[in-house]
């Protein structure tokens, strides 16, 4: 029964199972950006990238249809576009990324659901701003995961000087002139991973699966390394019990995702070791030193 | 040869001088104290000489040294107290000029690592995150960087601000040891007491150099007169600087 509920949707249809596969490669790469993000306060930069990205899709779209190639190119082409411009001008100007960010959020989003409506009917865009991870085909699931893959590889190779430029990047800067290029390697990996969340969440909700996780984290370990891996489980787990949630209700399945992390979420701040509600109203006796 | 060489140095924000037409020299070994009112351009001064600021005008040089032979130790209220890293990693981070991007943290570098905490006297505290460390622990943590820096010109700003007697004796002692070794040292300071007793040079800074040379004969009263009324003027409507060298004019 048991078994029923919870394996068998995966044994018996093929597109769970790609679901799943896709799920876990993009809680594998997109957690540990999200924890970068949380951690160098980028959080809703990373949404309003998610945004930025939508054009460009659009743009994919109107030219070849439901084409995800196309779709993920023009995201890509997009996102870094404003990535790029976004950087560049908060670095040479002083002005905050997010206050840079936010204006291209708005306008994007526009223009994206402009550009869908011109063309297409409500049913893409509703796919267009909540995905479907369940239509995945192969040439998609492979896509996805290349993306994470390039993503892990490029994170390990920028990830020290990321970890000081979080800290103190005046340090950095009289050390190393690694600082920059590190900082935009790493708005590159954010649009990577919006655009592979964006096939499989949609525009809205794309940056769920990297944030939520990463708030989880946060509640549960003090330590980098332990929050990242935390926040990989805390994905994965929500991919999988989405999943299992949309095949046995038929809430829609970017949702049903989203909205486990959200539990788990909510667990973790009334029950998290570090900071939780819960611990800081009983925190137990105080130590002796 | 020189370590650090001023000639008619003006750094800003936004074409606005803070410092203004400097020109000099620090010999390599000297133990220079920068002092002046808030608002005088030590800060200022400091972040031009470590290379974050570049002159708006004249050229500062390090006489043969790389920039990364220059430890610079900043006030604190610029580092993230709140990210996840050990005490233990973040002093570790010193030894990115022997470790660069991808180099492993060996045997050697853990012991020299704990032998630069153990020596700010913060053994112990290895595993301990930043942000857990009262003001005084981090500034003696920030010390233990600039040791593994193993830097032959060491900048510091205000390094002695709020941190209580025993700490800053105990820093002071650091910063002698680095005199000792042959290193140069610049600290911006404000205890003319520390000055006068520890320091052998003295810059006292107002924007321009008020004056420049050993402790007890720059150190007057006089000169603390001077340097107390020149206000740090910003205005917004100033006209372009037409003094080509020397002292600092009004802008």
């Amino acid at each position: 029964m048991l078994h029923d509920a919870l394996i068998g949707p995966f044994t018996e249809f093929e597109f769970m199972r790609r679901a799943l596969a896709a799920v876990i490669a993009l809680s594998l790469a997109g957690a540990p950006i999200g924890v970068f993000l949380m951690l160098r306060r980028m959080s809703l930069v990373g949404d309003a990238m998610a945004h930025a990205i939508l054009p460009g899709a659009a743009v994919g779209f109107l030219l070849s249809g439901l084409n995800l190639f196309a779709m993920t190119a023009g995201g890509l082409i997009a996102g870094f576009a404003v990535a790029i411009l976004a950087g560049v001008v908060a670095r040479s100007t002083g002005l905050k990324e997010d206050a840079s960010l936010a204006t291209f959020y708005l306008a994007s989003l526009a223009l994206g659901v402009t550009i869908v409506s011109i063309k297409g009917t409500n049913i893409d865009l509703l796919h267009v701003l909540f995905g479907n991870i369940l239509a995945m085909d192969d040439q998609t699931l492979l896509v996805v995961a290349f993306n994470a893959t390039v993503t892990l590889l490029v994170l390990a190779v920028i990830y020290r000087p990321l970890v000081i430029e979080s800290v103190d990047p005046l340090f950095l800067r009289t050390v190393s002139r690694a600082g920059g290029p590190a900082h935009l390697a790493f708005l590159a990996l954010v649009v990577i991973n919006l655009v592979n969340g964006f096939q499989a969440l949609g525009t809205l909700l794309a940056v769920g699966l990297m944030i939520l996780p990463a708030g989880i984290a946060r509640f549960w370990s003090r330590d980098l390394t332990a929050m990242i891996c935390i926040a990989v489980i805390a994905a994965a787990v929500s991919g999988y019990a989405g999943l299992v949630l949309s095949f046995q209700t038929r809430v829609p399945s970017g949702p049903a995702i989203i909205l486990v992390a959200a539990a788990l979420y909510v667990v973790s701040v009334l029950f998290g070791r570090v900071g939780g509600i819960v611990r800081q109203l009983f925190p137990g006796r105080h130590l002796e030193a | 040869m020189a370590a650090l060489h001023f000639h008619n140095v003006t750094l800003g924000y936004d074409r606005h001088p803070a410092v203004h037409h400097l020109s000099g020299e620090v010999a390599p070994g000297a133990l220079v104290a920068v002092i002046g009112p808030n608002g005088a351009g030590k800060s200022t001064l400091l972040r031009g000489i470590v290379g974050i600021l570049r002159p708006l005008d004249g050229s500062i040089h390090l006489g043969g040294l790389d920039s990364r032979d220059v430890a610079y130790l900043p006030q604190s209220a610029e580092i993230d107290r709140s990210f996840p890293i050990s005490v233990f990693d973040f002093v570790g981070t010193g030894l990115w000029r022997g470790t660069g991007l991808f180099g492993g943290i060996g045997k050697a570098a853990r012991g020299k690592i704990l032998h630069a905490i153990a020596a700010v006297g913060l053994s112990g505290f290895e595993n301990r995150p930043i942000g857990t460390l009262s003001g005084g622990q981090m500034q003696r943590v920030l010390f233990a960087r600039v040791l593994l820096q193993d830097a032959s010109l060491i900048v510091l700003d205000e390094p002695f601000n709020a941190i209580d007697s025993k700490t800053t004796a105990d820093l002071l002692a650091l910063v002698q040891h680095w005199h000792r070794e042959g290193r140069s040292v610049l600290a911006a300071l404000h205890d003319l007491e520390m000055v006068r007793s520890h320091f052998t040079e003295t810059l006292v800074l107002a924007r321009g150099p008020v004056a420049w040379g050993p402790t007890a004969e720059v150190l007057t009263p006089e000169n603390l007169m001077v340097a107390m009324r020149m206000c740090a003027a910003f205005d917004d409507s100033a006209t372009a600087c037409a003094a080509d060298n020397g002292r600092s004019q009004a802008a």
